[in-house]
């Protein structure tokens, strides 16, 4: 049974991979000519994975502050784990917003040529030190197991020290046990710093949107916060999914720590769903308004499936069920997780799109008639495969990870 | 000078049209030695060759405009002393002494009658010319409004170019700061900088920034047409564009830039030369005989959404 679940996963890995690709191939070397994004609906799908991705790595690196920085205990055995997604969301993040960039060689430009009032530069000043901290963060922890699996030899040896960055570790057990402080004081102090660096560089995410006067949807003080809670939940809820479903640890530890995140991710949904009830109920409370008409729009509108289905009955309801009925359970915290974790997608999209579908100007929206100048947005085919090649990417990166790499301390650490 | 330019312009547009009225322009009537009357006919010449490109715009089929425009031409050339003989020539004269100061002390504006509007959408037509617009991007387009109901139903037809503004929520959001506004009001786009993140399209109040995506109108037919594969000469350069490759301004936002290559060329921009209703005036709000300062007087003005406090710098007269 087993083995058959394995051979099928790797199939659909395969199919993922290949669709993946002619999708990559057509973004590199054709254009963006396939993409249903346009001029009046600028962003889509991609930007819409970016925030996604990017919340579920803020929500697993804060998560893991709460063992390097908080040092709380029963989530220990899987700090590398938040860590190493943190890592992986945060690469399959920039990929979806290069692939989403007009002209994606000129990228460097937002350091070359700061602008200073631009969120949307300050964004990506603080993802690129987010980006460095994470890594430095991993080589930190990991440091000396990888030493020590570089020192057996074979053939992963020479890769070990690679990515040991040719550290090796002190022999005698005084030395060892000084180096081995060293870490986690640094980890300690890194931790610190990544704590508000991620707020920081989240809530811009957030800003980067409600900053904009010209778009009543997004122009709200509570879109930082949103974000960010929405963050901790999806990210949250994807390492519940990905503790539950490998692993990194098993038996009575694997059940004590499902409880916990199982708990926290509850409290958190919770929460962001009192949020969210605010962010609805206040603009459409008496039924006239521009926000109103919008969010009138998302919860009865055409694609209000999104809404209903996957955020409110996939998203929210049976993962609140699972979660409070049977929190330690494998199987129930990785289908909540999961169900948690896929479906905030949903919740993106439902960001970024209906904030642009209404005509600046009433009219506008037959004034010119072109393909690229309507107000409505499904993603393409092409949009979604491009998608599907950097999830493919990622799945692949995390199995080798969690198969290479010493994600569960072999010389544990504090 | 500049009229021989847009000679040149035509001829490299491939299409067999002439402008006579440079060669038989009419003998010069006495007198016509002194300064007044050669800028004059300057003038006028610039803007006889400004509706000359608008019939080349139409291909060769409407020579019958070109020729309107030259017996038009010859008649107002017949008595050029006076007082200007309509707004284009005055809002020439205006562009004149405007191109005269340093750049920081001219103010470029627009003010559209909307009494006068026709709903032609020559203005929108021409601006695509002009600038070799690609699918999916215009500078101009007109938004159309139908008021009341029948009996009792009119049209307004409401032409919506970048509105320059003073206060502009599209330059402050860009990662790269390839979008400012000039010391002459005119928000400008640096192609070679913008990395097409398409923050600004987002920004805009007016949706008046649209996303070029490499995309040409033949691109299903045997053959992409030399008409869409012309350079443009946006903010006074040559941006060529060349099927498969990948070169600004494709990939970039871009956006009405009031045809700053024409005006500072001493020409007006596309959309306000080929007006049919004489709705669209454009010049110098610093100077306060320009025809625009006169209009923006008026108590008709308004401007688009005036309460985000963008101060645009186009004025509509209702």
């Amino acid at each position: 049974m087993q083995r058959v679940l394995k051979a099928v996963g790797f199939v659909v890995w395969v199919a993922l991979l290949l669709w993946g690709l002619s999708g990559v191939n057509q973004r590199l070397f054709g254009g963006r000519e396939l993409a249903n994004y346009g001029s009046y609906v600028p962003w889509g799908l991609w930007v819409s994975s970016y925030i996604y991705f990017i919340g579920l790595s803020a929500g697993a690196f804060l998560l893991s502050s709460l063992i390097y920085v908080f040092h709380i205990q029963a989530l220990k055995p899987i700090g590398r784990l938040a860590l190493f997604t943190a890592a992986l969301t945060l690469l399959m993040a920039l990929l979806s917003i290069w692939f989403d960039l007009g002209h994606m060689w000129r990228n460097y430009e937002v350091f070359t040529r700061p602008n200073f009032t631009s969120m949307m530069a300050w964004m990506v000043w603080l993802y690129s030190a987010y980006f460095l901290l994470i890594l430095a963060e991993l080589w930190f922890e990991l440091r000396c197991d990888l030493a020590a699996l570089a020192d057996r030899g074979g053939v992963m040896g020479p890769i070990y020290r690679v990515l040991a960055l040719g550290w090796r570790c002190p022999k005698t057990p005084e030395q060892a046990e000084a180096c081995h402080l060293q870490s986690v004081r640094v980890m300690r102090v890194l931790g610190a710093l990544g704590v508000p660096l991620a707020i920081a560089f989240h809530g811009g995410v957030g800003a980067l949107f409600a900053t904009l006067p010209a778009r009543p949807y997004w122009h709200s003080a509570i879109f930082p916060i949103m974000f960010l809670t929405g963050a901790l939940v999806s990210g949250g809820a994807l390492i519940l999914a990905l503790t539950a479903m490998n692993r990194v640890v098993a038996g009575e530890e694997k059940r004590r720590i499902l409880t916990t995140i199982s708990r926290l991710v509850l409290g958190l949904l919770i929460f962001d769903i009192i949020l969210e009830w605010a962010e609805f109920s206040i603009p459409m409370w008496y039924g006239v308004g521009h926000e109103n008409t919008l969010l009138r729009e998302v919860l009865f509108g055409e694609y209000w499936y999104v809404f209903w289905i996957f955020h409110v009955l996939l998203g929210s309801v049976i993962p609140i069920a699972l979660l409070a009925t049977r929190p330690g359970r494998p199987l129930a915290a990785g289908v909540a997780g999961g169900l948690i974790a896929l479906t905030f997608l949903a919740v993106r999209l439902n960001i970024v799109i209906p904030g642009l579908i209404t005509p600046q100007l009433e009219g506008l929206q037959s004034a010119y008639v072109d393909n690229r100048l309507r107000f409505e947005y499904v993603p393409s085919l092409f949009e979604w495969s491009v998608v599907a090649f950097i999830v493919a990417l990622a799945l692949g990166l995390f199995m080798l990870g969690v198969r290479y790499l010493p994600l569960r301390s072999h010389t544990a650490t504090a | 000078m500049i009229a021989h330019n847009s000679m040149q312009m035509l001829e490299t547009n491939g299409r067999d049209v002439h402008l006579p009225v440079m060669n038989n322009a009419p003998p010069a009537p006495p007198g016509a030695g002194d300064g007044v009357d050669t800028t004059r006919r300057a003038l006028l010449q610039r803007a006889i060759a400004g509706a000359g490109g608008l019939a080349a715009l139409f291909g060769s089929g409407s020579l019958l405009t070109a020729e309107i425009a030259r017996a038009e031409a010859a008649s107002v050339l017949d008595g050029a002393d006076g007082p200007p003989a309509n707004h284009l020539e005055r809002m020439l004269a205006d562009l004149d002494r405007a191109l005269q100061k340093p750049m920081e002390q001219r103010k470029w504006v627009m003010v559209i009658d909307l009494q006068k509007c026709t709903g032609c959408k020559a203005c929108t037509v021409s601006c695509v010319a002009e600038n070799n617009l690609p699918p999916g991007v215009v500078y101009r387009p007109v938004i159309e409004e139908e008021i009341g109901e029948f009996p009792n139903v009119r049209r307004r037809f409401i032409p919506r170019p970048c509105m320059q503004c003073d206060n502009p929520p599209c330059t402050p959001v860009c990662p790269v700061s390839a979008t400012y506004k000039r010391p002459d009001g005119i928000v400008q786009i640096d192609y070679d900088v913008c990395i097409g993140c398409r923050y600004c399209i987002a920004a805009c109040p007016y949706n008046a920034r649209t996303a070029d995506f490499g995309e040409y109108y033949n691109a299903d037919t045997p053959e992409i047409m030399d008409y869409e594969t012309r350079p443009n000469f946006e903010y006074g350069r040559e941006w060529k564009r060349e099927p498969g490759r990948h070169a600004s301004p494709i990939g970039n936002a871009r956006k009405c830039h009031f045809c700053l290559h024409r005006i500072e060329n001493g020409m007006l921009p596309a959309c306000v030369t080929t007006c049919l209703g004489g709705a669209t005036y454009f010049g110098d709000y610093n100077d306060n005989n320009s025809l625009v300062h006169e209009l923006v007087g008026s108590t008709r003005v308004m401007r688009l959404k005036e309460e985000l406090g963008t101060e645009p710098k186009v004025y509509y007269l209702v």
